[in-house]
């Protein structure tokens, strides 16, 4: 293979790692805002606001670095809001229904224990960008680590009602967890070049410290088998169709609107 | 909190258009602005563009300029009077960075300054440290506690306790981790029994 059409492959692999972290960040945002007016009190709804909100403040980095290095002039409006659903990157987990609140504290402590290894991993990228990204989530990720270990602690905790939701909140999301360490998706030529992290070798820090909160919630980790997904391959639930519709049916009706 | 799509249902779609200045993707740690190298710079120039980019309040925190807060990095002057700003959100996803940019490209309007760029850039990342003390004195004034110092090799620190902003006693409780901004917890004073804003420590 000549040069240039090694660089063009690094590309396209590089752009495509880019793209799954921000998608996963911005529809897990985007699930987060649904709870804004609806959340079991008001701090809560500010805290989950301002958690999508973290979240998609990296999602807007993540996009527009992809854009720069694909070099095809797509900024993060173009990404966000103009592929399609097949074209979307995030795992499973974060586009269902956000069902009832335990269920989206299980998936908050899934998701953010899982980016805050990713996180802390990326920091040493030979990415610079993806490196100054990371240094900025990192922070922001442990916050939303803490967030979700206090609520699982207290439901856990409580009364026999929220110890049952509680449990039932992890054993809908454990499954669809699996598919944060799926590496497949990643070119060997983005690990080779230091650029990525590869996902499964989070899998062993994230579970001690996923296990460590279960077990002080009293609650048991399911030993359930992991979900038939795809989402890496663009492969999506019903549910995100619908997710997509409410976040760019805007800009799509009106090209090119401001405000 | 201001949303960050105002004419979306939720807060969690990203903004679209409407910006008042291009904005530079975040540009890699030790590269300047692409503009700002070649250039020889203008220092009396450059002193007043800085004197009045920093002068421009945080639109969350009017009290603290952009300068208290640490987020303005760097602002050049080239030769043909083309003014580059490079600010640092403190959380990602701050909303207020918008209408800062725009607060900048205005307030050097008034001063004569046509062409602004201002730039974005994440690295270094940004901490509570990067506050000046009269920022964090300031802050106590308007009724918010400040950051405390950073330990930079430890973990993030959780505040066990703080002092009221309006008493000053030291009997207070946290309400809730995430307040009316990204960069905000709520808390209250077991005292006075008055509400106040904590600085959150990154």
């Amino acid at each position: 293979m000549n040069d240039v059409a090694a660089e063009r492959e690094l590309v396209l692999a590089h752009v495509r790692y880019l793209l799954a972290l921000a998608d996963d960040t911005l529809v897990a945002s985007q699930r987060l805002g649904e709870w804004i007016a609806s959340a079991p009190e008001l701090e809560e709804d500010v805290a989950l606001a301002n958690i999508g909100l973290d979240l998609l403040g990296q999602a807007r980095a993540l996009l527009t670095h992809a854009g720069g290095r694909e070099g095809r002039g797509r900024d993060e409006d173009e990404l966000a809001y103009f592929r399609d659903e097949r074209d979307f990157l995030n795992v499973q987990l974060v586009e269902r229904d956000n069902g009832d609140f335990a269920v989206t504290m299980a998936r908050l402590l899934l998701l953010a224990t899982y980016l805050h290894e990713l996180w802390t991993a990326l920091l040493t990228s030979t990415d610079e960008t993806l490196a100054a990204i990371a240094a900025k989530a990192v922070k922001e990720a442990d916050y939303h680590v803490d967030h979700a270990r206090m609520w699982v602690l207290r439901l856990g905790g409580g009364t026999e009602e929220s110890h049952r939701r509680m449990q039932a909140g992890l054993d809908a999301e454990w499954p669809y967890a699996e598919e944060l360490f799926d590496d497949s998706h990643i070119a060997p030529v983005v690990l080779e070049t230091g650029i990525a992290v590869d996902p499964a070798t989070l899998r062993e820090p994230w579970l001690r410290r996923v296990e460590a909160v279960v077990d002080q919630a009293t609650l048991t980790l399911p030993d359930s088998r992991p979900a038939v997904t795809g989402g890496r391959r663009g492969i999506h639930t019903e549910q995100m169709g619908y997710l997509l519709a409410e976040m760019q049916h805007l800009a799509r009706s009106h090209p090119g609107a401001s405000w | 909190m201001r949303p960050a799509n105002p004419t979306s249902g939720s807060a969690g779609s990203p903004a679209a258009g409407g910006r008042p200045t291009r904005v530079a993707p975040p540009s890699r740690p030790g590269q300047s602005h692409p503009g700002s190298a070649p250039h020889r710079r203008s220092s009396r120039s450059t002193d007043l563009a800085r004197e009045v980019a920093g002068a421009v309040p945080d639109p969350e925190i009017p009290v603290l300029t952009i300068e208290d807060l640490g987020i303005l990095r760097d602002v050049e002057v080239s030769p043909d009077g083309h003014v580059h700003v490079t600010i640092t959100p403190t959380y990602s996803g701050c909303p207020a960075m918008d209408a800062i940019r725009a607060d900048v490209v205005e307030a050097l309007g008034r001063e004569g300054y046509a062409e602004v760029t201002v730039a974005l850039v994440l690295s270094p990342a940004w901490t509570t440290d990067w506050m000046s003390e009269a920022g964090k004195q300031k802050l106590v004034e308007y009724g918010i506690a400040p950051p405390a110092a950073r330990d930079p090799e430890g973990p993030v620190a959780l505040t066990l306790s703080l002092r009221c902003p309006q008493c000053g006693s030291p009997d207070t409780r946290e309400l809730s981790r995430f307040g009316s901004t990204a960069c905000k917890s709520l808390w209250v004073c077991n005292s006075c029994r008055e509400p106040f804003d904590h600085f959150k420590t990154i």
